[in-house]
């Protein structure tokens, strides 16, 4: 076990490696970071002064090397767009409200798309599982942003029920989690029946029912337990694609979470921001599937060996 | 015994492996027709068959709604706030949504294919190296180079294709690499090693064409989710720059105005959604047709 | 191991019928089954696959396929109580407990994700009152049991660090768990090999004796009948079509079925005796022949096989024991 978690760790450490060179080369590639970095109408003084902040005079292994030290230490340089803020700051300060909508949106997939994966595998065929199925190819196939625009029609616009758009409220969060859960629910009530379908077929699961198991027994602890792996795998996935819809849902409604700043940084051609934005994105998809990987590891014995 | 005759007789290269036997009674006739209307044809005669050009504007009939909610035959699905036809200009997306889709997943097929078949048949360090590549890549957002790529050098068709094919490679390296692993064991592989026939020819004549069925089938699966990829990026101002009119920057155009003018999102948000739709029908069937354990009785 | 002739019926099955829906219609796999087991008797329950054995073996736990099939008549005695007449609420407290199961293979029903420990475990907790605190003790005595080499170890193993014959000495040990008064073991030794399948069945033999329960033993292998089995039950096309001593029926098999499965086992205690096979295939469920099952395949078939079912005809052995069989040439006998 603790080789395993050693192992993940280093191919961790590895990619995040590689997403600090990838946005380290993106600032050189486009010709001199001079440009990305400051405005066009930028003084020789502003120029001097970044070049001998960022060591542009230096070998490029060492610039990167100076780079990394202060990636290290969060530091990306002062923001272009929100003056008198490092490019950290903004992203310390927009994180909580990511993590707040992402993690809402998680939870409510969860909580609906395992009981409705279960649930539909154990009436297979059934009314249930047709409408399951039914719902989850339409989800799968809806395009994100645009079914954020219904909800924003049908719930604010037409029964006026929710606010259109941005943060303050409870009511604030209620739509732009469900437009991100949606996807993911489809998904994973998907994966959840598809996995339990092949685990309820098992012989150790006929050989708990031998036992004297209850049927309730059968299915959420010696069925999930197996199934839930599959789900969970996913998991990592999800992460991706809840920072993916952060920046897609958050825009829409104007959620003034960690998308919103990458989009609104670009915009305004505000490099330290994307740069900061782009890296904690990262580190957050990193750590959330090396975490999956070892509570999968602890789930099934058999990945530990 | 049967198995045992069948197997000692020599082995063929199999040239054209049928994966899918189909009769023209059990194809999925609904999301191809689907596919067909909103699509295809769209896409390939949008010139022809648009009642309107794709940035024609017309000052007098701004903000019309569909025919059927008080507009005009003139403009089926109404026009936007410059007076463009919708239903024209979501004909034309539909070029794009084909052309683009089409463009990055042959260059990122093209790039996995020719990894994965490397990295199979050369095993060794090259198989290590590829296959590190293919993990990190793997464990990567496609967002975030998204991202870096639209900050550095804005919206353009070249960063879409980047990162459509970012997204692709390392899945098709993956699964030619696991088939090439099978094909190099083969006899037909050993005879033609023997004979003297070079790496390069024996790739390219005997493995290539042995994995290029399911390349085809895998890659046609594909083409929804660069088209809601697309679509994504669009939208959000980092992937096609505008005025082009792919159905992501058209659902776009009318987000402001969902609530006096919502025809001006429904309809290209529509087209991306039954596009993708019958495509992922058409993946299901597919998949039950390959997959012998989901086939029905 | 011979058995107390005084010993007294554990198990009584009475005209058991399973039915397997396709589409719409009902046929019937298991078709008016009767046996009846008795105290520390091992009865062999013998066929080719898809003769309905394994079926009966779940019937009896009332624990068939939901949807695709269904118990549809017939009493299970087990105790005085019929198990078909309880509702699956009782029939929970009876599985594990009065009657439980050993599985085909070892390699796949034990829960992969679970300690073997908790798993013999549970059936513990649910039937007995052996406090929590005791599982992990009690099921290291049931590994001891079953002579699973340093129990204490492997009571915290998982399936997947054990081998085969030993992983299906822990299904064993679940089996036996609760002192059950019958076992279905269904091929309990076919995935195994050949020196680990004369461990288990002599362990299978230990543990009778200890505990004297009643074994039914599902299988396909004449040679591992002649070792265990006092009673032989034959199965085809789901009925039962001679049932007797072992010994009575490898010396006169009283139907022809029984006799072509016999034709090629070497001698009564020899090693290997698989079916050999015979020609043509057991009738499809919805295609059944109307008179004798076996008729179409049966070399000393006449016109009356064809159209008219044979009765059950008695041949009972010098001390009279049960041995009967169902075919029209025992009538003139």
């Amino acid at each position: 076990m603790k080789r395993y978690i050693l192992i993940r760790l280093l191919e961790s450490l590895a990619a995040i490696f590689v997403i600090t060179v990838l946005v380290f080369a993106l600032t050189h590639m486009s010709g001199s970071p001079v440009d990305a970095l400051l405005p066009q109408d930028a003084t020789q003084e502003q120029i001097d002064a970044l070049v001998s902040a960022w060591g542009l005079d230096q070998s490029l292994p060492r610039q990167y090397l100076s780079f990394l030290g202060n990636a290290l230490q969060g530091d990306f340089g002062d923001s272009l767009k929100w003056r008198g803020y490092s490019a950290m700051g903004v992203v310390a300060d927009r994180l909580p409200q990511t993590l707040y909508l992402g993690g809402i949106a998680v939870a409510i997939s969860v909580v609906v798309a395992l009981p409705l994966g279960v649930m539909a595998a154990m009436r297979k065929g059934g009314k249930l599982d047709k409408a399951a199925q039914l719902f989850s190819l339409f989800g799968q196939s809806i395009p994100q942003f645009w079914f954020a625009i219904l909800l924003i029609w049908f719930f604010a616009v037409a029964l006026q029920l929710l606010p259109t758009s941005g943060s303050g409220s409870w009511q604030h969060v209620i739509l732009p989690a469900i437009a991100m859960a949606w996807f993911q629910i489809a998904a994973l009530s998907r994966l959840t029946r598809s996995a339990m379908l092949e685990v309820l077929d098992a012989e150790y699961v006929k050989l708990a029912r031998v036992k004297g198991v209850s049927e309730t027994r059968v299915v959420w602890v010696h069925a999930l337990r197996n199934a839930a792996v599959v789900p969970l795998t996913y998991f990592g996935v999800l992460a991706g694609s809840v920072l993916t819809g952060s920046v897609t849902i958050e825009t829409v409604f104007s959620w003034p979470g960690l998308g919103w700043v990458a989009i609104e940084a670009i915009r305004a051609r505000d490099f330290p921001v994307v740069q900061a934005v782009v890296v904690i994105f990262a580190l957050i998809y990193i750590v959330c599937n090396f975490l999956v990987d070892i509570l999968n590891a602890y789930i099934d014995p058999r990945v530990r060996a | 015994m049967l198995t045992s005759t069948r197997a000692s007789a020599p082995e063929r290269s199999p040239k054209r492996r049928r994966i899918v036997s189909a009769s023209l009674w059990t194809l999925p006739y609904f999301p191809i027709a689907i596919l067909l209307c909103v699509l295809i044809i769209p896409g390939l005669f949008a010139d022809f068959i648009a009642p309107h050009g794709a940035q024609e504007m017309n000052m007098q009939a701004r903000l019309q709604p569909p025919v059927f909610f008080g507009g005009t035959w003139e403009y089926i699905l109404g026009t936007d706030r410059l007076g463009r036809c919708i239903l024209s200009r979501t004909m034309h997306g539909a070029w794009y949504a084909m052309s683009i889709s089409a463009t990055g997943i042959i260059v990122g097929v093209t790039i996995g294919t020719t990894l994965g078949l490397l990295a199979g048949y050369a095993r060794g360090w090259v198989d290590t190296l590829v296959m590190r590549l293919v993990d990190i890549t793997l464990a990567l957002p496609a967002i975030l180079l998204a991202l870096a790529l639209a900050a550095m050098y804005g919206p353009s068709f070249k960063s879409v294709i980047t990162v459509v094919a970012f997204v692709l490679w390392a899945y098709f390296a993956r699964q030619v690499r696991a088939e090439v692993l099978v094909l190099r064991e083969r006899d037909f592989v050993a005879r033609a090693k023997v004979a003297g026939v070079s790496h390069v020819k024996i790739l390219l004549r005997h493995i290539l064409p042995n994995v290029l069925n399911t390349i085809v089938v895998l890659a046609t699966l594909q083409v929804g989710i660069v088209i809601s990829l697309e679509a994504s990026l669009s939208f959000l101002g980092i992937g096609i720059p505008r005025p082009t009119p792919t159905w992501g920057i058209l659902v776009a155009d009318g987000r402001q105005l969902i609530v006096s003018a919502w025809w001006i999102s429904f309809f290209p948000g529509l087209a991306i959604l039954l596009t993708v739709l019958s495509i992922n029908l058409l993946g299901d069937w597919l998949r039950d047709r390959l997959d012998p354990k989901t086939r029905p009785m | 191991m011979p058995l107390d002739p005084q010993s007294e019926v554990v198990l009584e099955v009475r005209n058991l019928t399973t039915t397997i829906s396709i589409r719409t219609d009902e046929f019937a796999a298991v078709d008016n089954v009767s046996l009846s087991l008795k105290r520390g008797e091992t009865l062999g329950l013998v066929g080719e696959s898809g003769s309905g054995k394994s079926l009966t073996g779940l019937s009896l736990l009332n624990l068939v396929p939901k949807h695709a099939a269904r118990v549809a008549g017939g009493a299970v005695m087990l105790d005085g109580v019929d198990l078909l007449q309880l509702s699956e609420r009782e029939m929970r407290r009876v599985r594990g407990k009065k009657i439980s199961m050993i599985l085909q293979d070892p390699q796949t029903s034990l829960n992969p994700s679970f300690s073997v420990g908790s798993q013999i475990g549970e059936a513990l907790s649910l039937h007995t009152d052996v406090p929590k605190k005791g599982l992990k003790a009690a099921a290291v005595e049931m590994l001891r049991r079953v002579r699973v080499a340093a129990p204490e170890h492997r009571v915290d193993a998982y399936p997947h660090q054990m081998s085969g014959g030993m992983r299906q000495r822990v299904v064993g040990a679940i089996a036996i768990s609760c002192a059950p008064d019958v076992i279905i073991a269904d091929e309990p030794t076919t995935s195994l090999d050949v020196t680990v399948q004369a461990q288990y069945i002599r362990l299978l033999q230990e543990l009778q004796a200890e505990t004297g329960m009643g074994i039914i033993f599902i299988t396909h292998d004449f040679g591992i009948v002649a070792k265990v089995c006092h009673r032989l039950a034959v199965m085809y096309a789901g009925q039962i079509v001679e049932t007797g001593p072992v010994e009575r029926i490898f010396d006169a098999p009283g139907h022809p079925y029984t006799q072509a499965l016999l034709g090629s086992v070497p001698k009564l205690h020899g090693q290997q005796g698989r079916l050999p096979s015979i020609s043509g295939n057991p009738p499809a469920l919805w295609n059944k022949p109307k008179g004798c099952k076996f008729a179409p395949r049966c070399p000393l078939a006449d016109t009356r096989c064809h159209t008219e079912e044979p009765p059950v005809y008695d041949t009972p052995d010098q001390d009279g024991r049960e041995h009967w069989a169902r075919c029209w040439r025992l009538e003139t006998q």
